[in-house]
């Protein structure tokens, strides 16, 4: 089961990445960074199962929060240019 | 009583492993970045959902079952904030969804997916 479970996601990784290197617009690449983070955070647990050793999920737990604040810190720096932008600037969505 | 909890970890793990691929092909397969979101949502959501339900159902009592909650939590939390600050930057961008008008000019099978939601 785990063996099919750690299949299906290596399947997915290559699919995502496969995505993230054709992108069109880089909020593609964004996106598809996010979700290899997920499924590496994924594959983490899947893989500490498989070895018997589930004391992998504290990395996966520590990767996650690092994968949000990198896509949000991306996000805004495309947005705005910068990371520091004023915060007087007119927020028109 | 212990097989029927091995029987249905197995079901729920293949079915999250189901739903991860289907999100992978979502990701290949949706025409612009708008409906990608959806495509990653279905690996966060579902796709983890189920694996991680599969694997507490594994782990039984102990720290492991509150380690998998917290990392589902993260997830769960985590992904509508990306998905909505994503399709905020986009649309700040200028990048306009794909509208079905679009959809039918186009033809249904003749449209380019890698062009960004672009005819």
């Amino acid at each position: 089961m785990f063996v099919a479970a750690a299949a299906a996601i290596l399947i997915a990784l290559a699919l995502v990445v496969f995505r993230a290197i054709m992108g069109p617009t880089v909020f593609d690449r964004v996106l598809a960074g996010n979700s290899v983070g997920m499924l590496a955070i994924l594959l983490l647990a899947v893989m500490g199962f498989l070895n018997g050793r589930p004391e992998f999920l504290d990395i996966g737990l520590t990767y996650g929060l690092l994968n949000l604040i990198g896509t949000l810190a991306v996000l805004k720096f495309f947005r705005h240019g910068d990371l520091a932008y004023d915060i007087e600037e007119k927020r028109d969505s | 009583m212990d097989i029927a909890v091995d029987i249905a970890s197995g079901a729920l793990i293949l079915i999250g492993s189901l739903f991860i691929v289907v999100g992978g092909i979502g990701f290949i397969r949706l025409p612009d970045v708008y409906t990608r979101i959806h495509g990653a949502s279905v690996i966060d959501t579902a796709g983890a959902g189920f694996l991680i339900l599969g694997m507490m159902l594994q782990a039984g009592f102990s720290l492991v079952t509150v380690k998998l909650l917290f990392i589902l939590a993260v997830f769960l939390f985590t992904l509508p904030v990306v998905a909505h600050a994503l399709a905020q930057a986009a649309r700040h961008e200028g990048i306009e969804p794909l509208l079905s008008e679009d959809r039918t000019k186009r033809g249904v099978s003749g449209g380019d997916p890698d062009q960004g939601g672009r005819p």
